[in-house]
């Protein structure tokens, strides 16, 4: 079993419907009146933000808390500490502590493999730069899959700045992994180098992009690229690879939208299409955190064996 | 004593003769006295050394002219915790380098004609190797204003440059070409467009893996293809440094077949290493250029063998723990050289690319020309600067081992072939291999 969850590239197939199945344990633990159970009675999880979040942080905090798990949040500001230096000097003083998991979040791609060869306890990505967010994939995964039944043979369309996302990453590998097509939608400018290395097809107009896809997953837009350097401006983008009624014309009838959160209300998702409960799974990504956090931090500390069957 | 300390001339016999000049690789023997050759080659001393004469047996292991370094960052002065002059002269020494110039961009930068003479003072202090200063390019390597190429020249500084800073105007490059032709002064330039290479590495699938910023390749490209234009229209002399790209090579084969007069070096990482070695966000395989693509590796061995780079350089740049360890992106670019230029330059002969008086082309004769310094030749009355290796001893790549004061190289324990022995400078011995080539023992 590894010991910690950096990225999902490299995971197998099977060690993804795992964590999955794990996950679907704990939906009804979540919905029932009692939330709480003890696998983790007695482990300390830190949760290490060195990047503002608050819904990340409160998933991973209200699922090990709902497993019994002490939790202890530390956010500490990139901005005010010389960087690199701190990111090691902060993990080695949290590991002497002897945690049994640190959650952690970097705005640099690569800082969290950085200080999980470092410290002894589980490390699970909460996201690092532009490189990798498991626990987003997973649960975007087990939205996908109790709604749509199976995850291989879907289309997936991933739309919007591809070049700036970590949940695109993400999601690419799983997907792929699990055997759904994936195209990634967007302009140019926000599409990284050979992006189609990783097996995707790469659409710059949402008119072919959506075409006859099961899923939508918009992606955020970060304020500071609307203006000039990457799209001109938050209307142009929005014209034309915003989400609206539409555009989901193209869709396949009972396709699913999705969004990691926050949405940015008519720069890349129109409130009509954003609200639709009928086709909009935004809230349930948020419920399906939950019960993908607790799997993660019980197949990693909750002393399970093969909980992860196949995984390096 | 085989040291010549007692004025005796000393003859180096039964060596493997490699020299650059003449392309010949034979047994042979030099005879050094006061410092300089007095005399060398095949016959020399064949039928014995005459009396009178110290000898030192060389085994047939392979002398040639020491190497000549034209790039070498120390952190003297302004970061002497990563590097000094002393540290980096044995550094130069174990690995065989027994000329080197230094970058400008320390702090202060060598943009004042007295730095450069501190260099000289230092080096002649230290007693390890020869140092050579660049002057800078333009006034605190801000890239605005030219520095005072005139006076720093008289100084002695041997080129001019930014390091790895590139000359983002054109039209600054323009007048440095044309104002350095008056002091025919040599502008050394890292081709990389500003605005195109701001990532951390090589721009392409791994990047996109990694989710790390990219450097396009044709952030060469296109500088590289502006400088000769300028350099066409100047008739300035410019050199490029580090060509890391097979379209950078095709660029220079192009000018030189022009006539321009263009030359550039590139980096043993350059030739032995591609993006791959980045692997897990491995920062001391963090330079700048970034490690390119297989294919471009191959093209840049391909340049080193048919002459369109001119030089190998080690582009030694250390760096502490504090600087490396840290995430990717934030980690300072470089990695230590000085004592890995030989064994990996000597790759290119076991993997049958190139034979070694070429290589010694590379190291040593086509550097000391084209910066005009008195080294790099096997020639009567020429400084003694000679390294003795062998060429075919295998080893492994310890850091802990340096003697540089970092360990930031990217060939962290890589299996490779060849070893200096000794090296000797102005005929004294300034280092030597204590248990591959022991100090003989007094008769």
């Amino acid at each position: 079993m590894p010991r910690d969850l950096l990225g999902i590239e490299g995971l197998s197939a099977a060690s993804i419907s795992a964590l999955l199945d794990l996950s679907e344990t704990y939906i009804d633990t979540n919905r029932s009146l009692v939330k709480r159970r003890d696998n983790l009675a007695g482990r300390t999880v830190i949760n290490l933000f060195f990047e503002a979040s608050t819904r990340t942080r409160t998933s991973f905090e209200v699922a090990a808390k709902r497993l019994g798990a002490d939790v202890i949040n530390m956010e500490v500001a990139a901005s005010s500490v010389k960087k690199g230096e701190t990111l090691l000097d902060t993990a080695m003083t949290l590991n002497a502590m002897l945690p049994d998991a640190l959650v952690v979040r970097h705005q640099d791609s690569g800082a969290v493999n950085l200080l999980a060869q470092k410290v002894n306890c589980s490390v699970i990505n909460g996201g690092d730069g532009q490189h990798e967010h498991p626990t987003q994939a997973l649960l975007d995964a087990l939205t996908i899959r109790r709604r749509k039944g199976k995850l291989e043979g879907l289309l997936v369309a991933i739309c919007g700045d591809i070049l700036h996302s970590r949940v695109a990453r993400s999601n690419i590998h799983l997907l792929k992994t699990m055997g759904a097509q994936v195209r990634v939608v967007g302009p140019a400018t926000l599409m990284p180098t050979d992006i189609d290395r990783l097996g995707v097809e790469v659409h710059y107009s949402m008119r072919t992009g959506l075409k006859d896809v099961d899923i939508v997953m918009m992606l955020r837009l970060q304020t500071e690229r609307m203006s000039g350097s990457f799209v001109p401006s938050v209307s142009e983008f929005f014209r034309f690879f915003g989400l609206d009624e539409e555009k989901m014309k193209a869709t396949k009838p009972g396709a699913l939208i999705m969004h990691p959160g926050p949405m940015n209300r008519g720069v890349e998702i129109d409130s009509a299409v954003a609200d639709d409960l009928q086709r909009s799974v935004i809230h349930e990504q948020v419920e399906m955190g939950v019960a993908v956090r607790m799997a993660c931090l019980d197949a990693l500390i909750g002393g399970r064996r093969n909980a992860l069957p196949g995984a390096a | 004593m085989a040291n010549g300390s007692d004025g005796r001339p000393i003859a180096y016999i039964n060596a493997r003769l490699i020299d650059p000049s003449a392309d010949t690789d034979q047994r042979g023997a030099v005879l050094i006295g006061d410092g300089k050759i007095l005399d060398y080659g095949a016959n020399l001393f064949s039928g014995g050394a005459p009396y009178g004469i110290a000898t030192v047996d060389c085994q047939g292991h392979c002398l040639a002219p020491g190497i000549v370094d034209l790039r070498v960052h120390t952190g003297e002065p302004g970061e002497e915790h990563k590097e000094t002059f002393d540290t980096a002269g044995r550094a130069a020494a174990a690995g065989g380098v027994t000329s080197m110039c230094i970058l400008p961009d320390t702090e202060p930068p060598f943009d004042d004609a007295s730095l450069i003479e501190f260099v000289a003072r230092r080096a002649r202090q230290v007693q390890r190797t020869k140092m050579y200063a660049y002057g800078a390019l333009t006034l605190g390597l801000k890239g605005e204003q030219l520095a005072e190429i005139g006076l720093i020249s008289e100084a002695g500084a041997v080129a001019f440059t930014d390091g790895d800073k590139p000359i983002a105007s054109a039209q600054l490059m323009r007048r440095a070409l044309y104002y350095a032709k008056t002091f025919d002064a040599l502008i050394v330039q890292t081709p990389q467009e500003p605005t195109l290479s701001s990532g951390a590495m090589n721009s392409g699938e791994l990047a996109t893996r990694l989710g790390l910023g990219g450097n396009h390749k044709l952030a060469e490209a296109i500088q590289l293809e502006r400088d000769v234009r300028l350099v066409e229209m100047t008739g300035g002399r410019y050199h490029a440094s580090k060509i890391s790209t097979a379209e950078g090579v095709d660029i220079i084969r192009r000018a030189k077949a022009r006539g321009l007069k263009v030359t550039c070096d590139t980096a043993p990482h350059y030739f032995a290493l591609n993006e791959i070695a980045v692997g897990d966000y491995r920062t001391f395989a963090k330079v700048v250029p970034p490690l390119r693509t297989e294919a471009d590796r191959l093209a840049v061995v391909e340049g080193v063998r048919d002459g369109t780079i001119d030089c190998i350089v080690s582009d030694h740049r250390p760096q502490d723990v504090e600087s490396k360890r840290v995430p990717f992106a934030m980690a300072e670019p470089g990695v230590v050289g000085l004592e890995t230029l030989l064994p990996i330059a000597l790759e290119l002969y076991h993997n049958g690319q190139m034979t070694l008086p070429r290589i010694w082309q590379r190291l040593t004769t086509t550097p000391s020309k084209l910066f005009k310094l008195p080294a790099g030749r096997l020639e009567k009355g020429a400084p003694a600067d000679l390294v003795l290796f062998d060429p075919d001893i295998a080893w492994v790549i310890d850091p802990e081992k340096f003697e540089s004061k970092t360990g930031n190289t990217a060939f962290d324990e890589r299996p490779t072939q060849g070893r200096v022995l000794m090296t000797v400078l102005d005929g004294r011995v300034i280092h030597r291999d204590k248990h591959l080539w022991p100090e003989p023992v007094a008769a």
